[in-house]
């Protein structure tokens, strides 16, 4: 079997965001990068997946040299090797038109990838990939097994879930709690140094839309602190005053 | 012209958040509004879509839709597109429309943005804004293509219903096999509850709330207020709450009118996924508890005293 999982390289979940020239570019001061907490997901089931029915493991991200280190770190996790296609990841359909190109190729039955970037917050990667290649797409997955060439899978839907099987090959947007976080080992980070980490030119690709500026929220209000006593006096507040009852 | 709205339902039973995304479409102004509803869909809730703005409405009513998969909900809306001469589609978002919405943009070489949170500008072009970081900024992004697709969060319009209904008419697009690949082989739902996605209120806990077993007082308060209970990851990963509870960053994010937070410090994967509620109440007795920060109105004291008292209150307020 052959396992394709896409990683994104992005700001901690802890990070100050914030932007500069003339709110047009994210802050990158200070800011500590990691692999997206859905495709540690995605990374910790293909290497589960590779020590219960073997498999290959590739790992591929849309990114300059930067993302370098954060790509390694999933190799020391496990995965065999990885792609590292050498452009700015612009926007959705760019990155997935990207991964396509590499995926065509590569024979995968199961491409992996996080429900969505924890940047922009898109969660649409999986779907556009699955069209491009023409295989069925599913997400956000809880649960992946695999009985010969049938996935079974538990999928998140509101207010609960939905059971599903499907042939592979197909592209799946994964999240909690599908597998355990695996963090990687001394001799993880070790191997991880003499794993191939091949670089590509991107392809061509049209970009349907463009970025034109970043806004924060208004600031908080200040907060208004009621008595643990008072509590007719918080609901008539929320009522009156907030008008949200 | 026209704009064509993914509606979805729920046991037959339209989702509000369709029908907001209707709202969204009318106000657009961007000419007909035209309601694609696939697979079993009950006839009086499919007409009283016209209350949300809807001229028309498609009904796809193959069988094979009525447990969908989205490449087939992305091949009927993007011939929808072309019989009906539309350029703009919008849906609310929902486990299955982001998905959907990215194949039809593949299929229909159209513009896609998602977690649209307000109209349109079209004073330059074609812009939206878009939630990013997790509801901690905003990113305005011009889609370049004649086609466009938005997908909408939760009250990014305001929900209106007036008028009369829509009339409806069956739509048979052409489908294959190939357009259905997965087998929907059951569901695991909660029933009877207000969902976390579709709350205007939420009544959440954490593990100030010290196990399980106390869960009766939320769950009060939460049915005086008709409001959906929602919990911290860790209350999640302990098992405390089902996981479809678990409010934050990598569970649930949600934009409810009110957000009640009982016994949550506020770790800032917590607060990524509630900060874009309305009002938030903060209820802790650690006084230094982060949450206070991002709260508009909070109350120090023990949750075990404070909240039978609120519930108390909301009780006598309805009465």
């Amino acid at each position: 079997m052959k396992i394709l999982v896409c990683i994104t390289h992005v700001p901690d979940t802890t990070s100050r965001i914030a932007f500069t020239d003339g709110d047009t570019k994210f802050d990158t001061n200070g800011v500590q990068y990691i692999i997206g907490p859905y495709e540690d997901y995605a990374i910790a089931r293909a290497i589960e997946l590779k020590e219960s029915h073997g498999a290959a493991v590739t790992v591929v991200n849309v990114g300059g040299a930067e993302t370098e280190p954060t790509i390694r770190k999933a190799l020391a996790i496990g995965a065999d090797d990885a792609i590292r296609i050498n452009a700015d990841p612009e926007d959705s359909f760019f990155v997935a038109t990207q991964i396509a190109n590499v995926a065509k190729d590569g024979d995968y039955d199961l491409i992996l990838m996080g429900r969505e970037s924890i940047d922009f917050n898109g969660g649409v990667v999986h779907g556009m990939v699955g069209e491009l290649l023409g295989i069925p797409s599913v997400s956000p997955v809880m649960k992946l097994d695999i009985d010969g060439n049938v996935s079974k899978i538990a999928r998140e839907i509101e207010g609960g879930k939905e059971f599903i099987e499907l042939k592979m090959p197909f592209v799946a947007g994964c999240q909690e709690p599908i597998a355990e976080w695996k963090i990687p080992n001394m001799r993880g980070i070790m191997t991880a140094r003499s794993k191939p980490l091949n670089v590509v030119d991107p392809v061509d690709s049209e970009h349907p839309d463009k970025l034109v500026k970043f806004e924060l929220p208004p600031p908080k209000g200040t907060i208004k602190m009621i008595d643990p006593g008072q509590m007719d006096e918080l609901v008539s507040l929320l009522k009156n005053e907030a008008k949200v009852l | 012209m026209s704009v064509i709205v993914f509606v979805e339902h729920d046991e037959g039973r339209i989702k509000k958040s369709s029908r907001e995304a209707v709202c969204y479409a009318s106000a657009i102004d961007a000419g007909d509004v035209i309601a694609l509803v696939c697979g079993n869909a009950e006839p009086k809730e499919m007409e009283l879509l016209g209350q949300n703005g809807a001229d028309r409405v498609l009904h796809a009513t193959e069988s094979r839709l009525d447990h969908g998969d989205i490449q087939a909900y992305a091949s009927v809306i993007s011939q929808a597109m072309d019989n009906e001469n539309a350029d703009i589609v919008i849906l609310a978002k929902s486990s299955v429309s982001d998905a959907v919405a990215a194949r039809t943009a593949i299929k229909s070489n159209a513009s896609f943005a998602t977690n649209v949170t307000e109209l349109p500008n079209t004073s330059d072009g074609f812009m939206v804004k878009r939630s990013i970081f997790t509801g901690n900024a905003f990113a305005w992004v011009k889609l370049l293509k004649a086609k466009k697709i938005i997908g909408i969060s939760k009250n990014a319009v305001a929900y209106k219903e007036e008028g009369g209904s829509a009339e409806v008419s069956d739509f048979s697009p052409v489908l294959n096999e190939s357009d259905f690949n997965s087998t929907v082989t059951g569901r695991d739902k909660a029933t009877g509850v207000v969902l976390l996605p579709e709350a205007e209120i939420i009544v959440s806990g954490g593990r100030g709330l010290k196990g399980p077993e106390n869960w009766g007082m939320i769950e009060d308060l939460a049915e005086a207020l008709g409001a959906a209970t929602g919990c911290s990851k860790p209350v999640s990963d302990l098992e405390w709450r089902p996981h479809r509870e678990h409010v934050g960053q990598t569970g649930v994010k949600v934009s409810p009118n009110l957000y009640i937070a009982v016994g949550i410090s506020g770790a800032i994967q917590h607060l990524a996924g509630v900060n874009s509620s309305k009002v938030i109440v903060v209820i802790n007795k650690d006084p230094e508890a982060p949450f206070f920060n991002a709260a508009d109105y909070g109350v120090v004291g023990d949750a075990f005293e404070v909240v039978p008292k609120l519930t108390d209150a909301v009780k006598a307020m309805r009465d």
